[in-house]
């Protein structure tokens, strides 16, 4: 069973406490936008073999949501940090890389 | 014949003797004893039968890897099958009984499975019950049943509770023998929180029966100092009867505490689940000695040769007065010594190593025994127990070249390192050429969630099998005999012949044979998963902890590759077999599952409510008086309603408060209607799409100030519908000021709902509920009877109607009241079936019936509750795919049967033509069915291809039995179109 | 208000440990800016301060918790909890906040004891032996959310919602019954 650790309350929570919105920093597509474009938004996802980025709810916990990335084959998780963002922090890029320095970034 | 000592048995209190039964015979033994041990030392060998060929069994091991002896124990609620002699430990009165036989353990019907055994070669099943096909069902299967399983299931409740907890420390210690409390004691003394875990009841492992010295003492001295050393220490937490069961992901551990197994019905909890966080598990858990593949090692009285030496120190039991040794190492030589000790016979060590020259050989010799090298056993005599051993050369064919006689074998074929919960998460092994067994390897450890290792092996777990070298490994001093290696021999002998190999067991629980191994890698069986599977080689409950290694040293044999090409099968959880209870831990009863109560539940229970789960709340389905059917309570409430005046408890209804400058523009992007421009105080039914464009949720949403607005969601909807609006104000607009508060629980809400429900209000009084000061659709706050209550003017039923929302601590008082104050009304209370015909009779959608996560609101002819005017809201961009704007649509209507019966629920209408599987067309399908009593016939809901434009057309939809209905397509609204009813 | 009834009317059980359902209690839901000046001031009457987080701060009897990083729960009497959400929510009015009166939709209840710890350790995910006095955790008991908080050196505090307060007794008496003690 997996641990993250909620960035707003500080505690490492256990995966039986959060609830799990897959992957992280969609950008949403509404009205006027293409087929394809609201097409990848709602169906197309990377669902890689390594590091993931997704989104975790710390439902029984302050009920806030916060990102977080993860190997998606070892389930080693290099960092959580709040939903309120558009891309990942930049030290957790950095750190991901000094690990997997084969890692083609997150985007 | 095993009896037991007059002397010895350090694990035992002599003057505490035991009473039980076996087979119903009474036995005794003493405090200390397993019940294995006691058996055996009451005289007991042929202890149990094999699954496959019910050969006579007898005990093998004694510990946890104990395949042969499993029996049931306890009677009536307290019966437990398969439970494994050697772990149990001996209290007075225990009941046990041997399984897998009929009529007797002694005399066994099913042993005719042993004489035409070469009719059951490996994949036995999967050969045998392909053809005919109707034979599976109707013979192949009652067959095997019968004949399946090993023990007896209990009939009555288990009468005994069980319980979980969590815990967290820094370092767990899976085992206490010497490696893991000189590991415990190292942790302890760095600071660590440390919990360590011995699956027996003894702390100490192998160590005080095979003797050393650990830094100068004795390691039962040893053991002792140390307990009380870690004793002492408040960072430190003991447990025995604990086993570690597995090792989950991120550092996850699951311990299984037999606390009360020894005590029975001594009102603790019988077993305790451990659910534990940790920050590094040290596997310490020892080694398990290999059994010798040769022909009759099955029979009983042949024995693991540490498990013959364990009887005799731990318990003062004596297998057999005559032990025969078998080995391929040293190690099994002190066996030899202590049969010697205790005042038997060693007749003969037969040795399949060509030259014995270590220390503890010597030793044995020295003693004036007999040592064979280069000899194995051709075959052992005895059916029923050990009557001799043929002797032949180790490296030919089994040609007989002594025969000596003796009622125990001790065999050993070397050990292999306890590595599962190493291996539970991916920690790897590597193949020790010189030990011959697989190890932990350091450098590829399980992880944790930061990556580090999560687990660490150390003594006889890690490969140190020797006390010297877990004592090096752990910075101690050890003195004890040293060991010369060992040859790795998996068959006796090399070249057994085939009527050999027949009866050369590996896995015992399962009857698989090497010939079995070698027949489906003839077969083209070379993975090892695929070979375990098809000879189920491992796959008792035993879990192959006697027969892995040498099943897959067969196995590589047979395919001419080295053992580590061919690899272990996977160690899962949990390590030996943990009970149901331990799992299911308090859930159960009252308890199963939380069952959300509204604050009128016990009312409604008074009164013999039918309940209707809905989600985990518990709701009245209807309130049958006596004589009533259900249909009958249904109706009558209908009629009361439509009539008089009825009484719902809605608390259960969502109620989730929105509030703040944005919260009009976020309302405007959760709903397809408009909701920002709703006047405070007014009331307007809302729908929501999710982004598929599918419709998700419904209520009528209330605007309680300029800047706050109270959603009402479905019943089943408040929780799911509060995460979703804050996953897109957390996630998507977190620049949107407004706060969200799921109010659901805050309020019991009542349905005052009928043509009188004006008069019931007045009755209690305090707000004037007027049409004219409170409009249908519109809110009122005040205090009605004294109850501080907000009253909505909305109506689900197409009557008068009010909703009431009174502070749910208030909410039976002032349930009792309304009751009591429509009493002279005709009040009653309906439940949620009268709901449901009553809102269908007026045509309204219900989310779950009419929608199933794939209709859009446009399919419900809701088009009048999506906006036009707005540039987005959620679902908005789906319903704009051509996909949602198809003329062909299945979309709702109303439908009535020609001769007025009620429609089937969910039946299809079929139209011209199949597809392409064959199968019939359909056009449309019903979504809610009912009987009217108000308009005195079936009505239904469905939704029909194009079907609005298709008035009066007459379907068929085919229905149970072979009969058609014969269904006309009509408005929706069966009930008061113009609704005057409720505009009152 | 004398018709009130708390989920379980102050039901006991006493086993190892004591667990009682605490009655009927107030509670106040703050949804604000926790460093908004206003929120400190709105709070500066009743003596209480805005707790840091997962702190619990108490005054004059009455306790105010972190529950998120925008939310706070203010437990007071019953019968002053309209009147004290009212007064706040007028104080904080010219700021974007939502204070509400959520005092019926719970039920609290105290494990006490000087074994309460070993009767939470079988429900909730948690690390009790180093939970601080006056911290405030919101984890799961068995199957339900619960927030809850060391109230004494041998009592815990929790709250659950109302819906559920049979269940969460049924948990609490089951996991302090004599012969479970874990240590």
């Amino acid at each position: 069973m997996l641990t993250f650790t909620c960035p707003y309350c500080g505690v490492a929570a256990e995966e039986s406490e959060l609830t799990g919105g897959g992957e992280a920093h969609l950008k949403r597509f509404g009205p006027g936008s293409s087929d394809a474009e609201f097409e990848a938004y709602l169906f197309t996802r990377k669902n890689p073999k390594g590091v993931h980025f997704e989104r975790w709810r710390h439902a029984y916990g302050c009920g806030k949501w916060f990102l977080a990335a993860r190997d998606t084959n070892t389930l080693e998780v290099f960092g959580s940090y709040p939903a309120q963002t558009t891309e990942p922090p930049a030290d957790l890029i950095a750190a991901i890389k000094n690990k997997r320095p084969g890692w083609e970034g997150w985007k | 014949m095993s009896t037991r000592l007059a002397k010895g048995g350090r694990l035992l209190d002599r003057s505490k003797p035991l009473n039980f039964t076996f087979n119903g015979t009474p036995l005794r033994g003493f405090l200390g004893d397993t019940l294995a041990s006691a058996l055996l030392g009451s005289g007991k060998t042929l202890l149990g039968r094999s699954f496959k060929y019910h050969r006579p069994r007898g005990l093998v091991a004694s510990g946890v890897e104990e395949p042969n002896v499993l029996v049931n124990l306890g009677r009536n609620a307290r019966l437990e099958p398969d439970q494994r002699a050697t772990t149990t430990e001996l209290f007075e009165g225990a009941e046990a009984a041997s399984q897998n036989h009929w009529p007797s353990l002694e005399f066994d019907i099913g042993e005719i499975n042993d004489k035409i055994s070469k009719l059951f070669p490996a994949g036995f099943y999967y050969k045998t019950f392909m053809a005919p096909k109707w034979a599976w069902k109707h013979l192949f299967e009652p067959v095997i049943r019968q004949a399946a399983g090993l023990g007896a299931a209990p009939k009555e409740a288990d009468p005994d509770r069980y319980e979980q907890t969590y815990a967290f420390c820094d370092v767990l210690v899976a085992g206490g023998g010497v490696a893991g409390l000189a590991a415990a004691l190292a942790e302890a003394k760095a600071g660590k929180r440390v919990m360590v875990m011995e699956q027996t009841a003894f702390w100490g492992g192998r160590a005080p029966v095979d003797g050393g010295t650990i830094d100068g003492l004795a390691p039962d001295e040893w053991v002792r100092n140390a307990i009380e050393a870690l004793e002492k220490m408040e960072n430190v937490q003991l447990f025995t009867r604990t086993m570690v069961s597995g090792l989950y992901n991120h550092g996850y551990v699951i311990g299984y505490q037999r606390v009360a197994d020894h005590t029975p019905g001594d009102g603790r909890p019988r077993h305790r689940l451990w659910r534990i966080r940790a920050g590094l598990v040290i596997t310490a858990t020892g080694a398990l000695e290999r059994p010798l593949a040769f022909a009759g090692n099955d029979v009983p009285g042949v024995m693991l040769a540490s498990a013959v030496r364990d009887y005799l120190v731990n318990w003062a039991v004596s297998p057999g007065d005559r032990v025969v040794i078998v080995t391929n190492n040293d190690d099994a030589y002190r066996t030899a010594l202590a049969v010697l000790d205790a005042g038997l016979s060693v007749p003969v060590v037969i040795d399949a190593r060509d030259s014995v020259t270590g220390a503890l050989p010597m030793a044995v010799k020295a003693r004036g025994v007999r040592v064979l090298e280069g000899r194995g056993v051709a075959k052992v005599l005895g059916r029923k127990a050990v009557t001799g051993v043929e002797i032949c050369a180790q490296a030919g064919e089994g040609g007989v070249i002594e025969t000596v006689a003796c009622d125990c074998v001790a065999m050993s074929g070397g050990w292999s390192p306890v590595v599962h919960l190493f291996s539970h998460v991916g920690g790897k092994l590597i193949w020790d050429e010189a030990g011959a067994m697989f190890r932990p390897d350091a450098t590829r450890p399980p992880i944790k969630a930061d990556g580090t290792a999560l687990a660490r092996a150390v003594g006889a777990a890690n490969g140190a099998l020797t006390l010297d070298a877990l004592c090096a490994e752990a910075g101690l001093a050890a003195q004890v005999e040293p060991e010369a290696p060992l040859a790795p021999v998996w068959v006796m002998p090399a070249g057994a012949k085939e009527a050999l190999k027949f009866k050369a067991f590996l896995d015992y629980q399962n009857d698989v044979k090497v010939s079995d191994v070698q027949l489906a890698a003839r077969e083209g069986y070379t993975s090892v998963e695929h070979t375990k599977r098809y000879t189920t080689l491992g796959m008792a409950s035993d879990q192959g902890k006697l027969s892995n290694i040498n099943g897959l040293a067969i196995l590589s044999d047979a395919l001419g590759q080295a053992i580590p090409q061919t690899g272990t099968t996977t160690f899962r959880p949990p390590y030996t077999p943990i009970s149901f209870g331990a799992v299911a831990a308090e859930a159960k009863g009252e308890i199963f599952q939380p069952l959300r109560r509204t604050p009128m539940h016990g009312w409604h229970e008074a009164k013999g409510a039918h309940w209707e789960p809905v989600g985990l709340w518990r709701r009245p389905y209807c309130y049958p008086r006596s004589g009533e059917s259900h249909r009958d309570a249904v109706n009558r409430e209908i009629t009361n309603t439509r009539t008089n005046v009825g009484l719902l408890d809605a608390s259960t209804l969502g109620k989730i408060v929105v509030k703040g400058p944005d919260a009009g523009r976020f309302l405007d992007m959760l709903y397809t209607g408009m909701m920002s421009t709703l006047p405070v105080g007014k009331c307007r039914y809302g729908i929501m799409c999710n982004e598929n464009g599918f419709l998700m949720d419904d209520g009528v949403v209330v605007r309680l100030s300029e800047d706050s607005w109270l959603c009402h969601t479905t019943s089943g909807g408040a929780e799911h519908i509060h995460a979703w609006m804050e996953d897109w104000l957390q996630c998507e607009w977190w620049d949107w000021k407004v706060y969200t508060a799921n109010l659901t629980e805050q309020y019991a809400q009542v349905a005052v709902v009928g043509p009188k429900a004006r008069a019931v209000l007045e009755k209690l009084g305090g707000m004037d509920v007027s049409k004219e000061a409170l409009p249908f659709m519109s809110l009122a706050e005040g205090t009605l009877g004294g109850f501080p209550a907000r009253v909505f003017r909305i109506s689900f039923s197409g009557e008068l109607s009010y909703e009431i929302a009174v502070p749910a601590n208030m909410g039976l008082a002032f349930w009792e009241a309304l009751n009591a104050a429509g009493a002279e009304f005709g009040a009653m209370p309906y439940g949620t079936e009268a709901l449901h015909v009553m809102r269908a009779e007026k045509g309204f959608i219900m989310i779950g019936d009419e929608t199933d996560g794939t209709v859009i609101p446009q399919d419900l002819n809701l088009g009048w509750a999506i906006s036009k005017k707005k540039d987005d809201y959620l679902g908005k961009r789906a319903q704009a795919r051509v996909e949602m704007a198809r003329p062909d649509r299945w979309r709702l209507v109303g439908l009535e049967t020609i001769d007025g019966t009620v429609l089937p629920d969910g039946v299809y209408a079929v139209a011209e033509g199949h597809n392409a599987n064959g199968q019939r067309n359909t056009q449309g399908r019903v979504t809610s069915t009912y009987w009217s009593p108000t308009l005195k016939k079936g009505i239904a809901m469905g939704l029909v291809v194009n079907g609005p434009e298709r008035m009066g057309e007459v379907l068929d939809f085919p229905g149970d039995g072979g009969g058609v209905h014969k269904v006309k397509i009509v408005d929706p609204c069966f009930y008061d179109k113009e609704g005057e009813k409720a505009n009152v | 208000m004398s018709e009130a009834m708390s989920a379980l009317k102050g039901e006991t059980h006493t086993g190892f440990a004591t667990v009682a359902e605490a009655g009927l209690t107030g509670m106040v839901t703050i949804r604000a800016d926790l460093a908004d000046p206003a929120l400190a001031a709105a709070l500066a009457p009743l003596g209480l301060t805005v707790p840091a987080l997962r702190q619990v701060t108490a005054a004059g009897g009455r306790s105010l918790g972190w529950m998120s990083p925008d939310e706070l729960l203010l437990v007071c009497g019953y019968d002053e909890a309209p009147g004290l959400a009212a007064t706040l929510a007028t104080a904080l009015a010219e700021s974007h906040a939502l204070v509400v009166n959520v005092s019926d939709m719970r039920a609290r209840f105290t494990v006490s004891g000087a074994k309460a710890r070993e009767v939470m350790m079988k429900l909730c995910p948690l690390d009790f032996a180093t939970l601080p006095v006056m911290e405030m955790r919101r984890t799961r008991a068995a199957q339900v959310a619960v927030a809850l908080w060391r109230s004494g050196a041998d009592e815990i505090s929790l709250v659950c919602f109302r819906s559920v307060a049979t269940y969460v007794m049924g948990l609490l008496e089951v996991s302090s019954r004599r012969g479970g003690e874990i240590f």
